[in-house]
């Protein structure tokens, strides 16, 4: 084991090992290993069907992959069923948005801090008084992040009547509401134009500097990969081609040729 | 699938959605409160007793509402946990000599535990699945209930029969009117404390497993807890409703609580609205009255006219009474805005 190198403070935070997943005939994920330090951007490219959310739904123990394994701060995450996750700092946002379309802005947001709160149902029946002051903590909590992210005006407005990208930032607070060490990000610029884009990565580095979490990016949006992102880890049918810097791993050969090959990725 | 699927993932309201989309508003509440220990006093016993079903029936729709409205799960077997609960209350009462009042929280326990242990295999169904399943546990409770070896206690084929409380302390009040403000006490507590329920931590991951199971697992909710607990929950409330009724009615019989009671608490939940607590008490009217009123219509064609009115009221308010209840609202804005 590498735990010799002590010394020095690259004992990362996030581990893969050796990761495959294996569908039917599909090999989605190929031995991918690759290491995140605290307080990282990490940007993970490749081309459609390249693994990247079979790599996330592996972290939110949504897969079991068939072989490797997945250590936070050294610790396996493999034992832990699929809701142990949030509480441990792996928090996420989905690529085709998944929040609960029914509840209202505020109630979705409640719902990502349920790992850090506690209850029971007959305490909740009787509204208790530490029931109470508890959700009075959780509002205040929420109001902050709504504040953050500029969803103050639409708190009490039902998910499914809001445009998309207001749907993605809901998502967004959902995520931060649970105080997540690492924050996956599956796709979250897909539907933004050009300025928004920008304002996206921005407050991604922002989220990363105020509140100190590590980000696990994926994006097909180069521009904003590169800009946003501090070390690159490029996927390209379950392998990894290629990490490093941004500009590295925009120079690989590997990497030029995989997205020229598919013809629909600038 | 779909057709049963729809009445939960069509839940949006009308139009924009107000704060208190799950309770009533502080006015309209002490309106209706208001109306409910009033109506006693000028109406004669017989409407009394009605009114003890409507709200005996509104507890009943509102367990339904808690597990299909909050976290999404379908059940057509509600009439089983009603008659676990009726049971209980008659066998305490009469086997036992256990007060009527406290055989009430033992029955909710007891059914809490059925629904409990219920909801553990049903995790592996869901939608339609999940419907026949409950469908087949209606089916089957006339039948268990009347079984040989349980004939001691359930007295079989025969049933139980209760005898009706009087008022204590030597309050001046018929034994229906008693009745009907115990009943009003139960329901406003299990009322408050559902909505309680369903505003709380628990609920919103009810609720949250209703919309997208598996957002709510990546949330750090587990689905299996809560998704048993809710069955847990809604069994326990129905059965205090059964046992309410058992006292009510003064009789247990295995054929009072068939498949068809359990149709029609599910009809009184789509009625009052999927998800709306407080048009549980419309749908208990619904399923109360209408049929009533459809047998004055004419009595051949009874079922036939309460079919009809029920498409209409189906065609007209999609969304059930809460419909209603928002129309109000808005006037009551608009005019409140003018004036
Ligand atoms: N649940 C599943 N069952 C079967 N095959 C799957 C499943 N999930 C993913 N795959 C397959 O695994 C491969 C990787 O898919 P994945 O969704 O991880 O790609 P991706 O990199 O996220 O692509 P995109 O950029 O289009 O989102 C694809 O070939 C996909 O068809
Ligand atoms: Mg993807």
């Amino acid at each position: 084991m590498t735990q010799a190198q002590v010394s020095s403070s690259a004992s990362p935070l996030l581990a893969v090992r050796d990761v495959s997943v294996v569908f039917g005939g599909i090999v989605a994920l190929n031995g991918i290993s690759f290491n995140m330090q605290k307080g990282q951007i990490l940007g993970l490219i490749g081309p459609n069907g390249a693994g990247k959310t079979t790599l996330f739904n592996c972290l939110s123990r949504l897969y079991q992959p068939s072989k490797g394994d997945i250590l936070l701060e050294g610790e396996s995450i493999l034992t832990r069923p699929p809701h142990r996750i949030a509480e441990i700092g792996i928090g996420r946002t989905f690529q085709n948005v998944a929040l609960f379309p029914n509840m209202s802005v505020v109630d979705n947001v409640r719902v990502g801090a349920h790992c850090r709160t506690n209850s029971d149902i007959v305490s909740d029946s009787l509204r208790m008084p530490w029931i109470r002051s508890s959700e009075k903590a959780l509002n205040k909590k929420v109001d902050d992040i709504l504040g953050y992210l500029e969803l103050r005006n639409v708190a009490h407005t039902t998910v499914s009547g809001l445009p998309f990208g207001t749907q993605k930032r809901v998502e967004l607070a959902r995520a931060l509401a649970a105080e997540p060490k690492i924050l996956l990000l599956d796709e979250p610029a897909g539907g933004l134009n050009h300025e928004e884009v920008y304002i996206l990565g921005d407050l991604v580095r922002r989220i990363r500097d105020d509140r100190g979490i590590t980000v696990l990016l994926v994006e097909h949006h180069m521009g904003m990969v590169m800009s946003t992102a501090d070390y690159v880890v490029a996927l390209n049918f379950g392998r990894k081609l290629a990490e490093g810097t941004p500009t590295q791993v925009q120079n690989d050969p590997d990497v030029i040729k995989a997205y020229l090959g598919s013809k629909d990725e600038q | 699938m779909s057709a049963l699927q729809e009445v939960v993932n069509d839940t949006q309201p009308v139009e924009t959605t107000p704060k208190k989309y799950m309770a009533l508003g502080t006015t309209a509440s002490v309106v209706v409160v208001l109306l409910l220990c009033l109506a006693p006093l000028i109406a004669k016993n017989f409407v009394i007793f009605q009114m003890t079903m409507v709200l005996i029936y509104a507890i009943a729709v509102l367990a339904l509402n808690i597990l299909t409205g909050g976290s999404g799960q379908f059940s057509l077997g509600q009439s089983a946990f009603y008659a676990v609960g009726a049971y209980s209350s008659a066998i305490l009462m009469e086997n036992f000599g256990v007060n009527y009042a406290l055989t009430l929280p033992i029955s909710g326990a007891i059914c809490f535990l059925c629904g409990y242990l219920f909801g553990l295999p049903a995790l592996r169904l869901s939608g339609i699945y999940l419907a026949l399943a409950t469908f087949a546990l209606a089916t089957a409770m006339p039948q268990l209930l009347k079984l040989h070896y349980f004939e001691h206690w359930t007295g079989g084929v025969q049933g139980l029969v209760i005898t009706k409380p009087d008022a204590p302390f030597g309050l001046p009040m018929s034994q229906d009117m008693w009745l009907y403000y115990f009943v009003l006490v139960v329901s406003m507590v299990i009322y408050v404390a559902s909505v309680n329920l369903l505003k709380s931590r628990s609920g919103r991951a009810m609720m949250a497993i209703r919309d997208n199971e598996i957002a709510a697992s990546a949330m750090g909710v587990d689905v299996a807890r809560y998704k048993t607990l809710a069955f847990g929950v809604s069994a326990g409330i129905t059965g205090v409703a059964g046992g309410l009724g058992a006292i009510a009615v003064q009789f247990v019989a295995p054929d009072s609580y068939t498949i068809q009671l359990a149709i029609a608490l599910f009809l009184g939940m789509v009625v009052g609205g999927v998800g709306w607590l407080p048009g549980s008490i419309v749908g208990a009217a619904f399923i109360v009255f209408v049929p009533n009123i459809a047998e004055e219509f004419s009595k051949g064609l009874s079922g036939a006219v309460f079919g009809v009115i029920l498409v209409l009221i189906i065609f007209l308010l999609p969304h059930g009474s809460r419909q209603i209840a928002y129309t109000v609202q808005n006037w009551v804005h608009k005019l409140g805005r003018r004036g």
